[in-house]
């Protein structure tokens, strides 16, 4: 593996019983590069999460995160690579019982040492940087949508991690908090030196920051390329999936019988 | 609902093989949490915590149930000893009934319904909303840290409102029986006194007490931590905690009672 990738995926396969999600994936990750890999619901994009976050195990194939084979962990090399991860979950998945300050903390308070004074300068400065330091007091259910995943992002990168993970960060939010959101990526990446892989289906707000893209189809990636190589792909099904074409590659229709014989029409009128 | 299913051998046979993967599924969990259950020692704070919404929070309904059952039980006993006239084994009764069987059950199954039910719940939502997730893809594993000290506080939690439901009962008859009806002070507390023993009615029905907490918090940490990450999963499993538990409160009381008070 090349040094100047942080994660590293070849011949990935991966399948829930008989049902195979992942059917051969290869996919290099380079160090400080904010890569998305995108493609329709249920393509087995937030699996490919799970399985960098060794989650998950691979069933053929391997990943191999900053160096380390993922699949071949125990649970406490497994622990002690997540520390250099940070994950922004779909809804943010913030503790609920937990004020905001304390979520950004928690990750603090559970796996370092550092003392409460320390902990405390570190999430003001964490939610200064996502522009939520006001809102330390408040319980996640007073948070609006984008200020709750905000606020995940200020504890998903609570302990500067090398490699941050975001699934799905566009899914429901309005469009301000979009280009908050979107804009954060970007600059967190950057001010972190630290390199990201942002899960989504949402082609116009990623497009804005992205170094490079993969598009994923019926697990396997379909096409690769940086935003513009993307956009003017003459590959059906990314020709399909960037224009949001109704028919193509995809059909509209989920395969069934044939209509006509559905609806008893065949003996008639023809 | 009647599935067609069942009324197969294949259908009985998968019924089987479900309920013994279950079982083998929640021992193995009660292995794990008894295993990760280090950190209630290093970190207290997270008990003390659970014990509050678990057992503190508990204790009105506990103590306001356990003053009328105690006043029902000295209405009762009453009138049927006022038959015989020995009134004044009026306190003896009321103690043993509440210490042996009605403290420990009754605060059980009342703990079951009202902080089971609310653990189970709490848990599944945490699943539901990949707050667990979130916790290991943080290197924090959640069985240490959501789970066991839940489990802890309910262990610990039971005997300790055993012992005021039944102190409260004691109060309600005492209530009931001397102060409305008049049977004599003096011998409702000194026949109780010379009746009960510590070890044969006091210790046993704490014993017992513990043995219901700790199913009860077997039962509620898993069937939060199995539940489908669905808000008809959650209701279900919700439901499921408070129906399992007050089987095995009963069932496991019944074979208790048959070991403990084997010479009576």
């Amino acid at each position: 593996m090349s040094p100047d990738n942080f994660v590293e995926i070849s011949g990935l396969q991966f399948g829930y019983g008989r049902r195979s999600i992942l059917k051969g994936l290869d996919l290099r990750v380079p160090r400080g590069q904010v890569v998305s890999i995108m493609g329709g619901s249920g393509c087995g994009k937030t699996t490919l999460l799970r399985l960098i976050g060794g989650a998950l195990r691979p069933s053929q194939g391997s990943v191999v995160v900053d160096g380390e084979s993922v699949g071949a962990l125990g649970r406490d090399g497994l622990y002690r690579l997540r520390r250099k991860m940070g994950m922004l979950f779909q809804f943010g998945a913030l503790f609920t019982d937990l004020s905001v300050f304390d979520n950004v903390a928690f990750p603090m308070r559970e796996r370092t040492a550092l003392p409460e004074p320390i902990v405390r300068d570190l999430v003001l400065m964490k939610l200064h940087a996502v522009g939520l330091r006001g809102a330390a007091k408040l319980m996640p259910a007073e948070l609006s949508g984008g200020m709750a995943r905000r606020v995940a992002l200020a504890r998903a990168v609570a302990l500067d991690p090398e490699l941050i993970m975001y699934d799905e960060p566009f899914t429901g939010l309005d469009p301000i908090s979009l280009a908050v959101i979107s804009n954060l990526i970007r600059t967190l990446n950057d001010a972190l030196g630290a390199t990201s892989i942002v899960v989504t289906h949402d082609v116009r707000e990623s497009m804005k920051i992205l170094d490079y893209c993969y598009l994923m189809a019926e697990g396997q990636i379909v096409a690769q390329g940086t935003p513009a190589e993307m956009l003017a792909s003459d590959k059906p099904y990314a020709r399909q999936f960037f224009r949001g074409e109704i028919d193509g590659a995809v059909p509209f229709h989920y395969p069934g019988a044939d209509y006509r014989t559905e609806l008893r029409l065949g003996n008639r009128d023809r | 609902m009647i599935d067609k299913g069942w009324l197969t051998v294949g259908g009985i046979g998968r019924w089987a093989i479900d309920t013994f993967l279950r079982l083998g599924f929640a021992a193995r969990f009660l292995g794990l949490t008894l295993l990760n259950s280090g950190v209630c020692l290093r970190r207290p704070r997270l008990v003390v915590r659970e014990v509050y919404f678990s057992g503190v929070l508990s204790l009105v309904i506990i103590l306001v149930s356990g003053l009328f059952v105690g006043m029902v039980l000295g209405l009762q006993g009453y009138q049927t000893l006022k038959t015989y006239g020995s009134e004044s084994a009026l306190g003896v009764l009321v103690a043993l009934s509440l210490l042996r069987e009605l403290g420990p059950v009754i605060t059980a199954l009342l703990f079951a319904s009202r902080a089971g039910s609310a653990v189970t719940a709490e848990i599944g939502l945490m699943k539901a909303t990949e707050q667990l997730r979130a916790m290991e893809m943080m290197a924090v594993d959640p069985i240490a840290r959501v789970v066991a000290p839940r489990f802890w506080a309910g262990v610990i939690s039971t005997p300790l409102l055993t012992a005021m439901f039944t102190a409260m009962g004691i109060y309600g008859g005492y209530l009931v029986g001397v102060v409305l009806l008049g049977v004599d002070e003096g011998s409702f507390w000194s026949q109780m006194q010379n009746s009960v023993d510590f070890r044969e009615d006091v210790v046993n029905g704490l014993l017992k007490s513990l043995a219901f907490g700790f199913a009860i918090s077997w039962i509620a940490v898993f069937e939060g931590y199995d539940a489908p990450p669905t808000a008809e999963g959650v209701s279900g499993a919700t439901t499921r905690t408070v129906v399992t538990s007050a089987l095995t409160i009963l069932f496991l009381d019944y074979i208790l009672t048959s070991l403990m008070f084997r010479g009576l």
